[in-house]
């Protein structure tokens, strides 16, 4: 059988095996929560709460002024303690309201809208979904009410539901299928209502039979359609999925919604039907924690704000010397410096790798073999860009196209020369902005 | 916990790796080479074995001090110096003296690596330019063939591509194949060369499509010629089997460094080296003409790469 695919990736090991036949399990709330006031794109929220004040669980406790921004809720009830700068994900120290509680407590959610779809107003929904705190599950983190209103002259017809979860080691999506399809559905038909499509297409990768297989038998009569895709990374990137499943390429510079798409991941798809349904907001998400420095990989349905000490202990704590803490999957996710930040709303899993000598090596100069050109799903020459950018001939790179790299990784994967290409090209970006904000 | 958050060690992501090394694509290319360099070995005497300890021994050490003295930190170990080294040899005549052997070991590393930058910068073929400047530097021994142990044995003891052209004998392609015939060192067994080649393929370190083009190109345009006048030019079989061919397609002309990185890029890199050698072997001056052929493409990689970019995702006009 052939499956929707795209021209490059890679295979690395998928080691979903440690974790993907593990059902969520609840995670113990820990006493205190750190909940940083920024985590997502877009402006960042100020405390709507004071040191000492008691909080319900589900009340807004930081909110902005902007369109591009989402409020954050007290994931417990209980009490203030601090509001101070905290180590953020991100690797920067940013707000954070410290709220001390016992678990469960009091609630303050959002009023129920009920489960049809049908029968609750667009507007009404998409401000739900502001309120509510929704923003990409993925780990983009992007406001979810923003994207769900393009500007008028972008017509949407297809919603995508991203089921790929093409990073190695993480089985939070895929779990949420099995278990939660029936609310991810249900969700996927709201979001699918408020753009206002004639198609919704849920892409799963091929090596999740069982979730497709669930979804399918859930889906039999509505018109949402499950289509299978191969294994590859990054086969969830969203240029990557829109092109393999629709063979539409998003404009260089621009969006899914300039070739009439919008793609959600399935975990926002199950926040958003939360969210409506019983008024829920954004305050807990399944969380994979895994990787051979953790002795039982599990999925957790963790409060924001938990730490990660909190959750990796939950697993059974670390083993062997630990080399990296990754928030995220392996491939995209970033390495922590602390055991001590804070689960955010786009955190799908933490992978704690053991030490290996390979984390330490260095690198050769570039060889030429070409591997990274045929690996690259954009269809860069990402060698050649690594060379540019050690030379620090930005303009060049601009010219080769820097702007359009998506990140993946995939070049510095498979480089025999170990070369950081991903790095340096990151790096090229970032000065390109600085030179083009220079010029203005 | 203390003492793991302290080691716990910040990069970028992608966070794994796969296991390809620049040593261990070095090191597959150098033991896929192992059967034709015995079968040599086997041919034309432990002369040949003398000849490769003297050849890999003076890159290495080249290598090693030309490093030293810019004070760059690659080591030996990547093996790239040492491939030179058996490639350089399995492109000479197998009773090359050694000091010639020698020294065109220091001009491979030193004039055909080390000027520009080392590994992964330079331009041509190090192992083809010892073999040029041995070329230029003597002309007869590089012409001064040896009955092979097994084969075919000529008066002169001429290369079947030299019988050819200058002779008109043509020798049995089943001969060339086997490499039952007098020759450069490693040249001489079109079988054992493929073999060893198609695991690379495999294995993905040598791009297909080089070999792929440049066998295409000499069959049609071989091909055309033998159609033309038979008698004169041999049939395109002969020119796959015969000569350096072989170990240029496959060993010398997809060396990673000096071939292009685009896949149309390799096509034509591959094209234009197939009808040089079919231009120099019928029309030039020489009997053979992989080696300047290989050269003088390697010149044209830049501008291949530059040619061929590939077309950015998003920058076309597919979209609906």
């Amino acid at each position: 059988m052939r499956f929707f695919s795209f021209k490059g990736g890679v295979h690395p090991p998928e080691m979903k095996e440690l974790a993907e036949d593990k059902p969520v399990q609840k995670a113990e709330i820990p006493s205190t929560l750190t909940v940083p006031l920024v985590q997502h794109i877009g402006a960042p929220c100020t405390a709507t709460v004071e040191a000492g004040q008691t909080v319900k669980e589900g009340q807004v406790i930081g909110a902005a002024q902007a369109f591009v921004t989402a409020p954050v809720h007290a994931p417990i009830a209980g009490k203030v303690k601090k509001i101070e700068p905290t180590l953020h994900p991100l690797g920067m120290k940013a707000m954070s309201v410290i709220i001390e509680g016992e678990g469960e407590g009091q609630k303050e959610y959002l009023p129920p809208l009920g489960d049809d779809p049908l029968r609750i107003d667009v507007k009404t929904m998409l401000e739900r979904v502001q309120q509510a705190g929704i923003v990409g599950m993925g780990g983009a983190t992007f406001p979810a009410h923003v994207k769900f209103s393009p500007p008028k002259e972008k017509r949407i017809t297809t919603f995508i539901i991203n089921g790929c979860e093409c990073e190695p080691y993480l089985t939070a999506d895929y779990r949420i299928m099995l278990e939660r399809g029936e609310d991810v559905l249900l969700g996927t038909k709201m979001i699918a209502k408020i753009l206002g499509v004639e198609r919704t297409i849920i892409g799963v990768e091929e090596n999740k039979p069982e979730a497709v297989e669930n979804l399918r038998r859930l889906a039999a009569n509505s018109r949402g359609e499950v289509q299978v895709l191969a294994t590859k990374y990054p086969q969830g990137a969203e240029k990557v999925l829109i092109k393999a499943l629709l063979d539409r390429e998003v404009p260089s510079g621009g969006l899914p919604m300039d070739v009439g798409v919008v793609v959600s991941n399935v975990g926002t798809a199950l926040a958003v039907c939360e969210a409506v349904r019983d008024g829920k907001p954004l305050i807990e998400r399944v969380v994979t924690v895994t990787g051979n420095g953790v002795k039982t990989s599990n999925n957790f349905l963790a409060r924001i704000g938990t730490s990660l000490q909190n959750l990796v202990d939950q697993a059974g704590g670390t083993v062997g010397i630990v080399g990296k803490l990754i928030m995220g999957g392996p491939m995209m996710g970033l390495a922590q410096s602390s055991f001590e930040v804070p689960v955010i709303k786009g955190t799908s899993g933490i992978v704690v790798l053991q030490q290996e000598v390979f984390m330490h090596e260095g690198y050769m100069p570039c060889i030429k073999c070409s591997f990274c050109v045929q690996a690259c799903p954009v269809r860069l020459i990402p060698s050649r860009l690594s060379i540019l950018a050690e030379a620090q001939d930005w303009k060049q790179a601009e010219m080769y196209g820097a702007n359009d790299c998506i990140e993946c990784g995939c070049c510095t994967y498979v480089c025999p020369a170990k070369r950081p290409i991903v790095q340096l090209i990151k790096t090229t970006k970032s000065m390109l902005r600085k030179l083009k904000a220079r010029e203005k | 916990m203390g003492k793991e958050a302290d080691a716990l060690i910040l990069s970028t992501s992608p966070h794994i790796k796969s296991t390809e090394s620049v040593q261990k694509i070095m090191a597959s290319v150098i033991v896929t080479l192992i059967p034709a360099m015995a079968f040599s070995v086997y041919q034309f005497g432990l002369y040949v074995l003398a000849m490769y300890v003297v050849s890999v021994a003076t890159c290495l050490i080249s290598e090693y001090l030309v490093v030293r003295w810019r004070k760059r930190p690659f080591s030996l170990s990547d093996g790239s110096a040492a491939l030179t080294g058996i490639l350089l040899v399995m492109v000479l005549p197998p009773k090359f003296p050694l000091y010639g052997v020698a020294l065109g070991a220091v001009v491979s590393i030193v004039i055909g690596k080390q000027i520009f930058g080392g590994i992964g910068y330079n331009i041509f073929n190090p192992a083809l330019i010892g073999r040029a400047f041995l070329a230029a530097a003597y002309p007869v021994w590089i012409t001064s063939w040896v009955d092979p142990r097994i084969g075919v044995s000529s008066v002169t003891g001429a290369t079947p591509l030299a019988q050819m052209k200058f002779d008109a004998i043509s020798t049995p392609i089943a001969d060339l194949f086997l490499g039952r015939i007098a020759g450069s060192v490693g040249e001489t067994s079109a079988l054992l060369l493929l073999i060893g080649a198609v695991y690379l393929i495999v294995k993905r370190y040598v791009a297909w499509k080089i070999p792929l083009s440049i066998f295409l190109t000499v069959a049609v345009l071989g091909g055309i010629f033998h159609l033309i006048s038979p008698a004169r030019y041999p049939n395109p079989l002969f020119h796959l089997c015969a000569g350096g061919l072989m170990i240029g397609a496959l060993y010398m002309a997809t060396d990673m460094v000096t071939s292009p990185i685009t896949g149309r890029g390799q096509i034509y890199f591959g094209a234009g080296i197939g009808a040089l050698v079919i231009v120099i072997r019928l029309f030039g001056g020489l009997a053979e003409g992989v080696m300047y052929a290989i050269l003088f493409m390697n010149a044209l990689v830049p501008l291949i790469n530059r040619g061929t970019k590939p077309k950015i995702f998003g920058t076309g006009a597919r979209n609906e």
